[in-house]
């Protein structure tokens, strides 16, 4: 990215245990796109999880009056076919969003680093979980994500689950590739020769190393979780009505779009701005590990 | 040569294998037993009894396996519960509009991705390029079905220049079908056209510093000449395949946009499989399109050793 990942100045040079840490944060935000979206998804998750113990405003509350009312001053983002305040909806249906974003990250992470990892450090393991992870590539995403969700049932949790599942192998293709360059480094013989035993290797020098391309991962599958969750709400196989997702809201109220834009637009607006900062943010997290890029900075 | 085909080829049949085993668990998961779904309520204890023994379900799960893959190796997808028909058949019923729309919505994706992926490779660092690097992580972060009806809203609603749903008449003419199919396929086409920009991208990158660019240059050929004739055409190979991962990935992305357009295809078919729980419907389409996407990725490699007998040596 040019001129603009000129570091910014040097940090002390005292040795505390954290100035790696703030060196390399400062090098993520020098620019500006990452900045900007780390911000956005602070607001986000500020509003989401601060604003309901502030206001007592329920989103639930029905105004009929205001029945599909224009976006004013007092209501940011219009209001639905129920009279209900979308902007309010929003921030409340944030709590949902990405609560299934979060989840579906976190257990794809861990399962499929763990299954990468097998598959790269131990050469018997690697082609039956591969073909395992190819079969299960080999589905769309949405459509292993509606049969299963058809077969578990519709409700949070198994939509979580069902999505875990789809984007599990992803993970693990990405962390098998690392773990295979990792396993033939210099510092995992030294570690054998030394006597470590086998988990040791995996937990103390393996996985630390991964944290990079995992935490990408993190990131990308956390968008893809919010997009995908709308989708399934669209078809009909998605979270509960009742649950207030930025998905179930615009499904809710599919119906009156040609009258009332705003009720499908505004939540859309939430899933493409914090699907498009996750994304940033993970775009630049690859950056700043990256080591081409790092040689010339 | 024959080694690395024959690879190759058991690799994909080994994947299709699994995909099969999947597939056929994923549906005897599924909760609610199938026999008493297609009897109805009326069905006594002894109609159900009666009807496992027939289609199969009192034998052990390994011999209905073997079983189902027999028939669906004969060609034999089973029968649709609410169709009453072959799901061969309703899903021969429903390709052409998912295959047009897939081949025209990667048209579209190649269309925008490989000149400005080309473009941001050549800039490199610059504000073009950041800014198609932006855009196009910008198409990965818009949902399709929300696109989809912003776009209906829009084109076809408020300025009438398209057709909001459906395919047209059966015996429509080629050209209205295709204005049915456009607005459908600018969605897919747009919102894919991420990956191939970022492919297009990396692989003129690479090939911009081969030896063999620099001395293109070095013997005072015109950049535009170098661009077209030495990168360009190197750069072919990385472009087809990532077209064809397109591809395969686009007849995933129908799903949701055909139900959008209420276009009748596949994937129109398998959401309403799954509204009804309609498992044998589900389970051929699955199949089906996981093969689809098995031998894209097959003629993709095979293609690769063709164009660059490189590869064939590596694979040894």
């Amino acid at each position: 990215m040019g001129a603009s990942t000129s570091t910014a100045p040097a940090a002390p040079a005292v040795r505390k245990p954290g100035a790696r840490w703030v060196k390399t944060l400062r090098r993520l935000f020098a620019r500006r796109v990452v900045l900007a979206s780390a911000l956005v998804l602070l607001l986000t998750v500020a509003a989401a999880v601060f604003y309901p113990m502030l206001s007592s405003a329920d989103p639930g509350d029905m105004n009929i009056a205001m029945r599909l009312h224009a976006p004013s001053w007092t209501y940011w983002a219009g209001n639905d076919e129920l009279g209900r305040d979308v902007m309010l909806r929003i921030i409340y249906g944030a709590r949902y969003s990405l609560m299934i974003g979060f989840f579906t990250a976190l257990g794809a992470v861990v399962l499929g680093t763990l299954l990468g990892m097998l598959a790269g450090y131990f050469r018997r393991l690697d082609a039956p979980v591969m073909r395992l992870v190819d079969a299960m590539m080999a589905f769309p995403d949405i459509l292993l994500g509606i049969a299963l969700v058809s077969i578990l049932g519709a409700s949070l949790w198994n939509v979580i689950l069902a999505l875990v599942i789809v984007y599990t192998p992803r993970v693990a293709r990405v962390v098998r590739a690392s773990t295979l360059v990792l396993r033939e480094l210099l510092f995992v013989d030294a570690a054998k020769a030394l006597g470590v035993r086998t988990p040791m290797i995996l937990w103390r020098h393996i996985l630390p190393n991964l944290l990079s391309p995992v935490l990408v991962q993190v990131t990308f599958i956390f968008a893809y979780a919010i997009l995908a969750e709308a989708g399934l709400s669209f078809l009909g196989v998605g979270v509960p009505p009742e649950i207030p997702t930025w998905g179930t809201m615009i499904t809710g109220s599919l119906q009156y779009a040609d009258q009332a834009f705003w009720t499908i637009l505004a939540p859309g607006i939430a899933i493409v701005l914090t699907a498009l900062s996750l994304q940033l943010l993970g775009d630049g997290v690859r950056d700043l590990f990256d080591p081409k890029l790092k040689q010339k900075s | 040569m024959l080694y690395f085909l024959l690879k190759r080829l058991g690799g994909a049949a080994l994947v299709l294998a699994i995909v099969a085993v999947l597939v056929f668990l994923l549906t005897r998961l599924a909760s609610g037993d199938p026999v008493a779904l297609l009897l109805g309520d009326q069905a006594t204890a002894a109609d159900i009894a009666a009807a496992r023994v027939q289609y199969g379900l009192d034998q052990p799960l390994i011999t209905q396996f073997v079983l189902w893959v027999g028939q669906v190796l004969r060609g034999n997808l089973g029968q649709s519960i609410f169709l009453q028909m072959p799901v061969l058949q309703a899903l021969a019923h429903r390709a052409e509009p998912t295959a047009f729309l897939a081949l025209f919505s990667v048209a579209i994706a190649a269309g925008i991705g490989v000149p400005c992926g080309m473009a941001a490779a050549v800039w490199r660092g610059s504000r073009a390029d950041q800014l198609v690097s932006t855009v196009a992580m910008l198409g990965a972060s818009i949902p399709s079905f929300w696109f989809g009806l912003i776009l209906i809203q829009v084109f076809a609603v408020h300025l009438g220049w398209f057709p909001a749903s459906g395919y047209g008449d059966p015996g429509a003419p080629l050209g209205d079908r295709v204005q049915h199919l456009l607005l459908p396929a600018i969605v897919l086409g747009v919102l894919n056209s991420a990956l191939v920009i970022r492919f297009t991208r990396a692989s003129v990158l690479d090939i911009l510093g081969e030896d063999y660019v620099r001395t293109a240059r070095a013997k005072g050929l015109s950049e535009g000449v170098v661009l077209m004739k030495h990168v360009l055409r190197n750069a072919l190979v990385p472009i087809v395949t990532v077209l064809g991962l397109t591809l395969a990935l686009m007849i995933g992305g129908t799903v949701v946009t055909e139900t959008v357009f209420n276009l009748p295809g596949v994937g129109n078919l398998v959401v309403r499989a799954v509204l009804r729980r309609d498992y044998p419907v589900i389970q051929g389409t699955l199949l089906v399109i996981a093969a689809i996407y098995v031998f894209i990725n097959l003629a993709i490699d095979l293609l690769y050793t063709v164009v660059d007998p490189r590869i064939r040596l590596e694979g040894r």
